[in-house]
């Protein structure tokens, strides 16, 4: 487990829009795929995913409808809305900007200053 | 759009709470699952796999609660919680709840009831069509809305702001539907009363101005709805059958809607009957007497955008006319309007203000309850300090703390809230169904409505978060480690504290409830026993108006002769004496007079408005009147004599100036007739017991005639039997007469409803009063030798004798019940001038009711320390000494 990071407070609702903007996914398929597009580098705690959901779900970000797995088991499907993808939109621009201005202020060099 | 989603998922979660919760385990179940599946696809075995995958997913509990956090709500979760520990709390300490919910039940109950009443009589509006645009005439000077029937004619046909002015009379008919003659109340309508009013029928028809063709062209009848059910047992063919009414045929031609019982709010008429035929009702016709103001109320909607300073206005200029035209009859029309429901201003100022008063009082006894209950609460939350402490001292916020204890707060007082009103919904109902006045159809319909279980609801709420405030400050001084170390000895010091403010103002109100009651029940019990100007034991009254057997005002003195002689005949009956009226009854006359030498005989310029009674030559001996001087009127008193008067005192003083100077003088009559005085008689009350001094004026009843009869029999016989010996001889003289027999005694009492009601619910805020106050100064008593137990222990080891221990245990609050009850005694002494024009004599400077009040609270204060006290003195040292 090794070279993981710790979340960031309030990444992890971003990370399950971006993983559900994919394709409707049940909550272990949410978790399987943040890790498959974050190269495994993240450590999310499997019993703090479904609060996070239920959360967007109040929201009005997500819709839920049980249907069959791949695993041939029943599950709770998650989907974006309409209002999902646009904060999915919103949320990634702003992190995009914190993070290119993070990054610059860290990689900043004296000569530069 | 996020407001409405959390309560979208606040109600769902509410309503489908076990759905959601058996959706999250399933959720849960298909994780585990799935991720059982990929750990089996690893090379584990099936139970492994799903061992470890329950293991990796984490508290399954923490998994819900964050969840359930997460879908909102958390809100409610909390209160439930804190009300399932205040509960459990409660069931602890039942004494406690019990005496916090009886208190606030009492209290919130007495609101409930005053607010009712003043709900009823003065807020809610009249239950007729468009009520807010009704509007009843008085007159602008003495708030009088009685009007004569050709002024109210004249008033109908020339204004021009009212949808109609309709008029009405109260009288008494003798109803005859074939089973033998009984008296019902009518009310005697102008032709257009229902049509103004907007009252559909509920049967047949009701009446129209296209009715009346003159003096008795109209006899038709509307029944009440109520009097249909009771007398006619809701029969739809009653509509037009023929009825006598005292003899005369009359029609039945509707039943007026079940809602409707005319505009005054406590009257409850049996049937209408057409104004135009007073002459049949009332056995005279007043029809053209523009001077003789016997039309009880007129009233009318106004136009659309016709204000009321507009429509008086306009009355006036009306008034005015009529003042110029009938300068004999009409004095002074400057009219007002008045709400209706309660006859104009007359009954409603005074009413108000009583009602006001006592909501005043009742509210102070909720203060006075929150003030107790708060200091309750203070003295569990010190008991709970170390509680407190510790869960402050494991990572409670002090606004979790508070939370609950509000929430404890107003679960009592919602309970309360709830027990108090459903009593007071029950004394309510009593009260509706009371009638106060025998005689009368007098109801005072006070069922609570939304309005007042809204306010209960409200007072609940607010003094729950009242006396929930009370220990806010003391939980947020908590020092948990200091508790926690040293225990919960800390003894609040020797300075005045909240509580002992609170518990003082207590008292003092309890003492304003109880010097006020006092003075009300001794004012009371006074006003018995004065002079009225007559005697009231040993009389009996008989009353009946001889209308309602046919007779008229010049057959009547026939009959009437007849009648005193029959009943003088009765043997152990010492006198008998008649009149048109007698004072204290419900019906009155009163008539302006002039001194000899005026000659203008317009009204501004009469002397006085005394009242006026036609008696009997006997009637002085039977009532039990003082002659002073002169003669009492005699048979030979007649139409061929001439007309003479015997006047009281007030009278002579008032018109000669003396009474010395009155007798053999003359006065005149707004007719001109002249009046010799041949007797003066002692001065007495007339109307009410607290009037001011009136002139009256007694004239023979052979030169004035009158249906209406009274007659005061003077016996010392049992009251019971003298009555059936009248009833047979009345009934030997005419079989149909109704007639009403009462003591004289009975007829005061009459009088007396608005004391009696002012001292009933004097006593009754007094009696709560004084109860909160026993269990204010108990609980602060058992309070404080509670925690004074251990040093009263080590007193009593150490040799302290009774007396010190007591005075150690006790003293407090016993200081400070002779501090608020001297303060209240004094703020009582203040209020009860206000208790004065509702009770006559009532006077707080009566040495019995100081010496009544001071008692009072001294009794109280036994009553509450008794049982701490008696604590106090068993303490045993050795098993205290060791508990600890």
């Amino acid at each position: 487990m090794t070279g993981q990071a710790q979340l960031l407070p309030g990444t992890l609702d971003l990370l399950i829009l971006r993983a559900v903007s994919l394709g409707p996914l049940h909550g272990y398929g949410i978790l399987l795929r943040i890790g498959q597009i974050s190269g495994n580098k993240l450590l999310i705690e499997q019993g703090a995913l479904y609060p996070g959901l239920f959360r967007l779900v109040r929201q009005g970000l997500l819709k839920t409808s049980w249907g069959t797995s791949e695993n041939n088991r029943r599950a709770k499907f998650y989907e974006l809305t309409a209002a999902g993808r646009k904060r999915l939109r919103e949320e990634t621009d702003s992190w995009n900007r914190l993070a290119a201005a993070i990054g610059a202020a860290l990689g900043a060099q004296p000569e530069e200053v | 759009m996020k407001l409405l989603a959390y309560f979208r998922s606040l109600a769902a979660r509410f309503l489908h709470r076990s759905q959601l919760d058996a959706e999250m385990q399933e959720e849960l179940r298909s994780h585990i699952q799935h991720r059982a599946d990929d750990l089996e696809r690893s090379g584990l075995t099936r139970a492994e796999a799903e061992r470890r995958a329950r293991i990796e997913f984490g508290g399954e509990a923490r998994f819900t609660e964050e969840t359930r956090e997460a879908l909102g709500g958390s809100f409610i979760e909390t209160l439930v919680q804190d009300l399932r520990f205040s509960l459990r709390l409660l069931r602890k300490s039942p004494g406690f709840a019990a005496v916090a919910v009886v208190t606030l039940a009492l209290a919130i109950g007495a609101n409930a009831v005053v607010f009712s009443v003043m709900n009823a009589l003065i807020l809610r509006p009249l239950d007729v069509p468009q009520s807010e645009s009704l509007w009843v005439l008085e007159s602008a000077k003495d708030k009088d809305a009685s009007q004569s029937y050709p002024d109210f004619i004249d008033l109908r046909d020339r204004n021009r702001s009212f949808d109609g002015l309709a008029a009405f009379n109260v009288s008494l008919a003798g109803l005859d539907a074939g089973e033998g003659r009984s008296p019902a109340w009518a009310l005697e309508v102008s032709g257009n009363y229902f049509d103004a009013l907007g009252i559909q029928p509920f049967q047949g028809r009701l009446f129209h101005p296209s009715d009346e063709h003159g003096p008795n062209s109209a006899p038709y009848i509307v029944l009440s709805y109520a009097y249909w059910h009771s007398h006619f047992q809701e029969d739809r063919g009653v509509v037009g059958r023929t009825v006598r009414v005292n003899k005369h045929p009359f029609t039945i031609v509707g039943v007026a809607p079940p809602a409707f019982h005319g505009t005054v709010l406590f009257f409850y008429p049996d049937l209408y009957v057409p104004m135009v035929n007073q002459e049949q009702i009332d056995g005279a016709n007043l029809l053209d007497a523009r001077g003789n103001r016997w039309v009880f109320e007129v009233e009318g909607h106004l136009k659309p955008g016709v204000t009321r300073e507009q429509a008086i206005a306009d009355l006036n200029s009306i008034g005015s006319y009529l003042e110029k035209t009938y300068p004999k009859d009409d004095g002074n029309m400057t009219f007002t309007l008045a709400r209706p429901g309660l006859h104009g201003d007359y009954l409603r100022g005074p009413m108000e203000g009583f009602l006001a008063g006592l909501m005043l009082l009742a509210g102070l006894i909720l203060l006075a309850a929150c003030a107790n209950l708060g200091s309750l609460f203070a003295a569990r939350a010190a008991d709970r300090s170390r509680e407190v402490a510790l869960r402050l001292a494991l990572g409670s916020s002090r606004l979790r703390i508070l939370r609950q204890l509000f929430t404890e707060a107003l679960l009592i007082s919602l309970v309360g809230g709830a027990v108090g009103l459903w009593g007071s919904a029950a004394l309510l109902r009593g009260l509706s169904a009371w009638q106060p006045l025998p005689k009368y159809p007098i109801h005072v319909p006070v069922n609570p409505d939304a309005n007042v279980y809204g306010l209960a609801l409200l007072l609940a709420m607010a003094s729950g978060f009242l006396f929930g405030a009370v220990p806010v400050r003391q939980i947020l001084r908590t020092d948990p480690y200091g508790i926690v170390k040293s225990g919960a000895t800390a003894t609040t010091g020797r300075r005045i504290s909240v509580r002992d403010l609170l518990l003082v103002a207590q008292i003092a109100i309890c003492a304003v409830l109880v010097t006020a009651s006092l003075v009300a029940v001794r004012g009371l019990a006074r006003s018995l026993h004065s002079n009225f100007g007559f005697e009231q034991r040993n009389a009996l009254l008989l009353d009946t108006n001889l209308s309602m057997a046919g007779y008229t005002s010049d057959t009547a003195p026939v009959v009437q002769k007849h009648l005193i002689e029959a009943l003088e005949a009765i043997p152990g009956v010492e006198s008998v004496g008649l009149a048109d009226a007698v004072p204290f009854a419900e019906s009155w006359a009163s008539s302006l007079v002039f001194t000899d030498k005026t000659a203008d005989l317009r009204p501004s310029n009469a002397a006085a408005d005394a009242f006026m009674y036609r008696i009997s030559p006997e009637f002085f001996r039977a009532a039990g009147t003082a002659l002073l001087s002169g003669r009492a009127l005699t048979w030979h008193d007649d139409t061929n004599a001439s007309r003479v008067a015997v006047i009281n005192c007030e009278f002579a003083r008032k018109i000669f100036g003396s009474v010395t100077s009155a007798l053999g003088g003359y006065y005149k009559l707004p007719d001109g007739i002249r009046i010799q005085v041949v007797g003066i008689v002692e001065d007495g009350k007339y109307w009410s017991l607290t009037e001011n001094q009136q002139p009256a004026m007694f004239f023979s009843i052979l030169q004035s005639p009158s249906s209406s009869t009274w007659l005061v029999v003077r016996s010392s016989r049992d009251p019971q039997q003298l009555a059936a010996a009248i009833r047979s001889a009345v009934r030997d003289l005419d079989r149909g007469l109704p007639i009403n027999i009462q003591t004289r005694y009975e007829v005061l009492d009459g009088k007396l409803f608005a004391a009696r009601m002012a001292t009933v619910s004097l006593g009754v805020l007094g009696a709560m009063g004084a109860m909160l106050s026993v269990t204010g100064i108990f609980g602060l008593a058992a309070y404080s030798v509670s925690r004074r137990l251990r040093e009263l222990g080590i007193r009593m080891a150490l040799g302290a004798q009774r007396k010190e221990l007591l005075q150690a245990a006790l003293g407090r609050p016993f200081r400070l019940l002779a501090f608020g009850s001297a303060a209240g005694l004094l703020l009582g002494i203040l209020a009860s001038r206000v208790l004065a024009s509702i009770v006559y004599q009532a006077t707080p400077r009566d040495p019995l009711v100081l010496a009544g009040a001071v008692f009072a609270m001294a009794l109280l204060g036994l009553v509450a320390t008794w049982i701490p006290a008696q604590r106090a003195l068993s303490v045993n040292p050795l098993i205290l000494l060791r508990e600890e």
